[in-house]
């Protein structure tokens, strides 16, 4: 029987492991996480009483229903929560579960990876009560905890109204929701959001309630600092009339949408292209997500989608796989799930675009902000680089002389703003400006790990 | 260090008190919870930055930016926001072998 190995336990590795298993093969299923459900749809860690479909809304069908379908087939595969792919080499994944490294072999590979924030930076943004997006949403879904008593949601995303609910109904103060975007550009995007208009429609319900409940909405802010003497006290921007405005707050959210987890489809081999509308180099895949001879990729980490893309593309990567592999499979399924996959993924591409990141922000960012949280590097010190470089800059170049990226979170924090910083000196592409590649071991290894290996 | 706790239950929990300390201090966390979440519930800082006197207390949540280690006693490394918490754990700021990588 061929090994096929899915990597990723969110929906979209959930539904490939459905689809596997249903066809009578018994994927091996690794997921980092101790519980089944990615970052968007895991379930609360055990003895956290939440109300998942109080904090879900309309979205809560859909988890409960997938949590079902993967609870009825998951003793049926092998799967490995809490176990890490660190390396890839030829056919061989290399593993790391509790400080034990073990290899496996496979036959066909199936990446569902998902994403992280894209985060940018501003002066303070490395205090103690600053924290992702999506960690202060985790923070509240996994672990029942907020992220303060009094907070401010900051960045260019469509969630910030979604979690600033989701506080709110929790009893937290929303001190202010500031977008850097303005109205203007969610207009422009319109054209192609008509392809999801639900989803749309959910997001102005939220802005909706929120306005009503008179939470301080802010439209085309600038950043200017977050503040504090070890921790976050206020924040300062500018607001889209330009006025200056300080707001107290002890917890900041800070978002400017996602960035998939390309490092595991990098090892495995994939080809990588620059997306200039994005600004992302996303891996290059067919609509079946097929990225490579037996590698296919799924899910957020694949290309943003969101999470019913994300099901709808590990049921279509796990089909392409059975069928390379000789198991029949139901064409018409394929294409009902190509066209989902497709649709779902435009509408988020006309999101991004709505929320599309400030692109003055690396002209105007202070020297002395930090922009590699991992080494504690400086705007001033890549822009003394950049200044003394006799060749057009790219990003492993600048890495290299400057270690910004080279710290252990491999450039996941800072990579975006050092891109960003580099197009905007030399005023050159993506394209030209490269990107940073993902290297073994894709996250630290501790030490006492290297010399025991499993039988 | 800033003893005002920097994250808040807002749900109740069933799950029983799992002691444990933390730069010797005895702290009470749930079970369920992560190392991460015990702390800052009891506190604003999880370790100060090698590389200056910056205090970091985690940043994604999500296993990804690495901002939240911290160690235990016997020299082995924990990245907070991803390791449970349990029982007695004897939990360091700093690492406790200046060497570890
Ligand atoms: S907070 Fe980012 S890895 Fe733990």
């Amino acid at each position: 029987m061929p090994t096929i190995v899915i990597i990723g336990a969110g929906p979209a590795g959930m539904r490939a492991a459905e689809t596997i298993s249903r066809a009578g093969l018994v994927p091996i299923l690794i997921d980092e996480a101790p519980r089944a459900g990615g970052q968007g749809y895991r379930t609360p860690a055990s003895g956290i009483s939440i109300d998942t479909h109080k904090l879900m809304g309309s979205q809560s069908k859909k988890y409960q229903q997938l949590h079902h379908d993967f609870l009825s087939i998951v003793s049926s595969i092998d799967y490995r929560p809490e176990t890490l792919v660190w390396a890839i080499e030829n056919n061989t994944l290399f593993t790391l579960s509790h400080n034990t490294i073990a290899t496996i072999q496979f036959d066909c590979l199936i990446v569902a990876s998902g994403a992280t924030d894209r985060v940018y930076p501003m002066p303070g943004w490395t205090l103690p009560g600053v924290f992702t997006l999506g960690g202060m949403q985790l923070s509240l879904k996994d672990q029942g905890c907020a992220i303060g008593k009094k907070v401010v949601l900051f960045g260019s995303s469509p969630l910030l109204p979604l979690v600033a609910l989701q506080y709110k109904n929790l009893g937290v103060e929303i001190a202010a929701i500031c977008d850097t975007t303005g109205f203007a550009g969610k207009i422009s995007a319109l054209p192609s959001m008509v392809f999801s208009p639900g989803t749309f429609l959910r997001g102005l319900s939220y802005l909706a309630s929120l306005t009503l409940s008179r939470t301080p909405l802010f439209f085309g802010v600038k950043p200017l600092s977050i503040e504090g003497d070890h921790r976050v006290r206020g924040i300062r921007f500018l607001t889209g009339s330009g006025q200056e405005k300080w707001i107290e707050c002890d917890g900041v959210g800070l978002g400017y949408g996602l960035k998939p987890e390309t490092q595991i489809a990098d090892l495995a081999g994939a080809v990588f292209e620059p997306d200039e509308d994005l600004g992302l180099w996303l891996p290059r895949m067919d609509q079946d997500g097929r990225a490579g001879k037996n590698l296919y990729l799924a899910g957020d980490g694949a290309a943003i989608g969101g999470a019913d893309a994300a099901e709808a593309s590990g049921k279509l990567a796990a089909l392409a796989a059975l069928s390379s592999l000789g198991v029949y499979c139901d064409a018409k399924q394929q294409t009902r799930l190509q066209n989902t996959v497709r649709r779902l993924r435009a509408f988020q591409r006309g999101l991004a675009r709505a929320f599309a990141p400030p692109q003055q922000f690396a002209e105007t960012l202070a020297d002395e902000t930090v922009i590699c949280r991992c080494e504690a590097i400086h705007a001033g010190t890549i822009r003394k680089a950049l200044a003394l470089s006799h060749t057009p800059p790219e990003m492993n170049r600048v890495k290299a002389i400057t270690r910004c990226g080279m710290g252990r979170c491999q450039g996941r924090m800072c990579a975006p703003a050092l891109q960003a910083m580099i197009i905007h000196h030399a005023n050159q592409s993506l394209a030209q400006t490269g990107r940073l590649r993902g290297q073994a071991p894709i996250k630290p290894i501790p030490l006492s790990a290297a010399g025991e290996t499993a039988p | 260090m800033d003893k005002q706790a920097l994250l808040h239950r807002v749900v109740s929990r069933q799950g029983s008190i799992v002691p444990f300390t933390f730069d010797g201090e005895t702290l009470e966390g749930y079970s369920g919870e992560t190392i991460l979440t015990a702390i800052l519930c009891e506190r604003a800082v999880l370790r100060q930055l090698e590389f200056s006197t910056e205090m970091r207390a985690g940043f994604c949540l999500m296993a990804a930016c690495q901002d939240c280690w911290v160690w235990t006693r016997d020299g082995l490394r924990l990245r907070a926001c991803s390791t449970p918490l349990s029982h007695g754990l004897d939990l360091l700021s700093t690492p406790p072998i200046m060497s570890e990588a």
